[in-house]
Parts: structure tokens; C-alpha cells; sequence
């Protein structure tokens, strides 16, 4: 009987191409300046043809197997959170697990957007906990730039490409903290996409949808109503800000980031997870790929404590604090 | 009650501890964007900090009418009323 569940290994896949701010500034009629002010983004990562939202999963699943030191198949479920793998059906969980080698793990996909991949932590602990499944990989992946409007001047300097993967298991100890989550529908307009594909192809010019952000509404929800989820989540948890080693949030914005760190108090020496400068935000994967560098350049070390929170599309949110591996 | 001087003299806190603007620079007069270099998402997290300290609310579509210092004072003080 496996009382406790925690994270054994990350793993993360970034596209090879990194877009510089100055090669968009001139189709959305805006600056280097002004898009690091706004956003703390000076490049992102952009997948190429080559780099599918099924693809980059493998890379980074394996990473994490890798990391975990466990084999594909000691895998019973695949859980993927994505909204941007443009063929509805299957789940891209399926074929996922099976280049992996995973079958015949459980896989299907989730999802809550940006909140994915700590709404699928959330599953995954619960799954190993009840014993439904012994090791669960999650996944967070995007492919944005297939959804993303390339002259919008809301979006197309944020979105990128990306995936990140956690190996989730058995522990001794606790691992991952009770999540706090939630969904508001009433703000289901603010982060969307444009038009529904069935209305795309009722119009004549068929025009291919895009994300659609307004911008300040959610800036105001998740810099300040955020704050007060994460602040739950410690309390879940039974930690205060002082037991805290690095605070991950979703790599929305670096705005987002500061206003959220400024509202929870976070002492000095609570590592900061800034991917986004370099990485955009890549929604359900940037949790995962923040964990990731972090992990990678040594800023924190095993048995860290580290606080997630997620939030986006939805509007949905999930947060918890996990044990770094 | 509150006198403009108490509003504005706050208002200018929640300004500097948002954006770094020095407090005296926060005159009735003054232009957020313009004068003082506020921008939308610090305009957002004044306007927050602003709701919770004067305890009113300040809505998303009302914030962009809320051009200068002196309008924000105003509006906080209608909104108090």
C-alpha cells in the first residue's frame, strides 16, 4: 500500500530555433523595448515542422524516465495536458505512450490549458495514491505557434513551443501536497480561442483560429486572485512562505511573476523560476520546463520544496507543492 | 473622511511601491502614462492595490478612463461617498 506520492524525475524538450524579439517586432509594429518591459521575453523557443506536439513529448518523457530511473514500461498511465494537438481524436496520450514503449499503459489527455500539467500532478498523485496506477508520466506540451494569430499584438510575442514531462510515483514520504484547483466560467471570454471550428468552416474565408488573450483582465486575475490560490495551496500543505525553496509558476508573463512573488512575501532566498526570458510561455509545458532548467543549472537540489501554481485558459487553476527529485 | 490631500498623498505610496515613482512626483495633475511612466499592467496592479487600501472597487472598464492622478483621486473619493 503506497500511502504518499512524489515527483521521481523531470524531463524537458525545447525546440532548436530560438525567435529573437527583433525578428516579430516589425509585424506587430512594436519594440524589443516594449516587449521586455511587458513581458520579460527577450527570445522564445519555436518548433519546426519536424518538432510535433507528439514528438517534443517523447523527448521530454524520456528525459524524465531517464531522470527518474525508471523504464517506459513500469509506466501505467500516460496522462498528456496540451490544447494545442490540432487532431482531436485520438488522444495524442495513445500514441505517445506507444513510441514510448509505454503500451498498454492508461493514456488520455487533459484539458485545462495552462493549468494542465498541475491538474495532471494532481490526477497523477491521486492515481498512485489509490493505486490505480504505479508510475504515472506527465506530460505538458504546446505547439502555440500553430494557434497563435503571427500579427496579434496581445499574443504573438508571448506564445511558444515546448514540452516538459514528470515521472510521478510511490513514496515513503509526502511528496505532492493536497492541490488546490478550481475553474471560473464566468471568464471562460478571456483567454480563448477565436472561433469554434465549426463556425470556421460555416464562413467562407475559413479563417484558422488563434488564441485570444484580454490582456489586463487577466493580468489583474492572475497576478492578484492567483496569489490568494497559491497562498491556499501552502496552507494545504501545512508550509509557510519560510519552508519554501522555489516558487514555479506558470511562465505566463514575468509581470505575472513579480506581482504574484510581491503579493506572497517570498523571502530573498526563495529561487524564482524566470524560464520564460528565454523560453515564452508555452502554457501547459512551462511548469514542467521552469522545474526543469531549475533542476538542470543547480538552483535547487533534491528534496527542495518547491510551490507550483498554474493558471490560464478556463479561467483554471491548479496549485500544490511538490518535492523536487 | 478621507481629504483629496489623504487620498492622493496614499495613492502616491501604492504608486511608488508599484513602479518606483518617486511619491511627490504624483501630483493631481499628472498623466499616469505620460508624466509618470505607469503602464497598463502597473496601472492594473495600482488599481488593486488601490481597491483593497481605499476599499472600493475599481472596474476593468473604468480603468482606462482614469487618465490622471487627479482622476483616480476622484474617482476613489465618488466611490467612498
Amino acid at each position: 500500500m503506497s500511502t504518499h506520492a512524489r515527483i521521481l524525475g523531470v524531463g524537458a524538450y525545447r525546440p532548436i530555433r530560438s525567435v529573437p524579439n527583433s525578428e516579430i517586432v516589425d509585424r506587430i509594429d512594436s519594440s524589443d523595448d516594449w516587449i521586455k518591459t511587458r513581458s520579460g521575453i527577450t527570445s522564445r523557443r519555436i518548433a519546426g515542422p519536424d518538432e510535433t506536439v507528439i514528438s517534443m513529448s517523447v523527448e521530454a518523457a524520456n528525459d524524465a524516465l531517464e531522470h527518474a530511473g525508471i523504464g517506459a514500461d513500469q509506466i501505467d498511465a500516460v496522462v498528456v495536458a496540451t490544447v494545442s494537438h490540432l487532431m482531436q481524436t485520438p488522444a495524442a496520450a495513445a500514441m505517445i505512450s506507444h513510441q514510448l514503449g509505454a503500451t498498454p499503459a492508461a493514456a488520455f489527455d487533459v484539458s485545462a490549458a495552462c493549468a494542465g500539467f498541475c491538474y495532471g500532478i494532481a490526477l497523477a498523485s491521486d492515481m498512485v495514491k489509490g493505486e490505480s496506477a504505479g508510475h504515472v508520466l506527465v506530460i505538458g506540451v504546446e505547439k502555440l505557434s500553430d494557434i497563435t494569430n503571427p500579427v496579434d499584438r496581445g499574443t504573438a510575442f508571448i506564445f511558444a513551443d515546448g514540452a516538459g514531462a514528470a515521472v510521478v510515483g510511490p513514496s515513503e514520504e509526502p511528496g505532492i501536497s493536497p492541490v488546490v484547483w478550481g475553474a471560473d466560467g464566468e471568464q471562460y471570454d478571456l483567454i480563448r480561442q477565436t472561433v469554434a471550428w465549426d463556425d470556421v468552416f460555416a464562413t467562407p474565408d475559413k479563417e484558422w483560429p488563434a488564441l485570444q488573450m484580454q490582456g489586463s483582465a487577466v493580468f489583474r486575475w492572475a497576478s492578484f486572485a492567483m496569489a490568494k490560490v497559491a497562498q491556499q495551496a501552502l496552507a494545504a500543505a501545512e508550509l509557510s512562505v519560510d519552508d519554501l525553496d522555489a516558487f514555479i509558476p506558470h511562465q505566463a508573463n514575468m509581470r505575472i511573476t513579480d506581482a504574484m512573488a510581491r503579493t506572497l512575501k517570498l523571502p530573498e532566498r526563495v529561487v524564482i523560476a524566470r524560464d520564460i526570458a528565454e523560453q515564452g510561455n508555452t502554457s501547459a509545458a512551462s511548469v514542467p520546463l521552469a522545474m526543469h532548467r531549475l533542476i538542470d543549472e543547480g538552483q535547487v537540489k533534491p528534496g527542495d520544496k518547491a510551490l507550483l501554481i498554474a493558471f490560464g485558459a478556463g479561467l483554471a487553476y491548479a496549485a500544490q507543492v511538490v518535492t523536487i527529485p | 473622511m478621507a481629504t483629496t490631500e489623504d487620498i492622493r498623498s496614499t495613492l502616491a505610496e501604492i504608486v511608488n511601491d508599484v513602479a518606483g515613482i518617486p511619491a511627490e512626483d504624483v501630483q493631481l495633475d499628472k498623466s499616469f502614462t505620460d508624466d509618470l511612466d505607469v503602464d497598463s499592467l502597473s496601472m492594473v496592479e495600482v488599481v488593486v492595490e488601490a481597491e483593497e487600501k481605499f476599499d472600493v472597487k475599481i472596474p476593468d472598464d473604468e480603468v482606462k478612463n482614469l487618465k490622471t492622478v487627479g482622476d483616480a483621486v476622484a474617482f476613489i473619493e465618488r466611490a467612498q461617498a
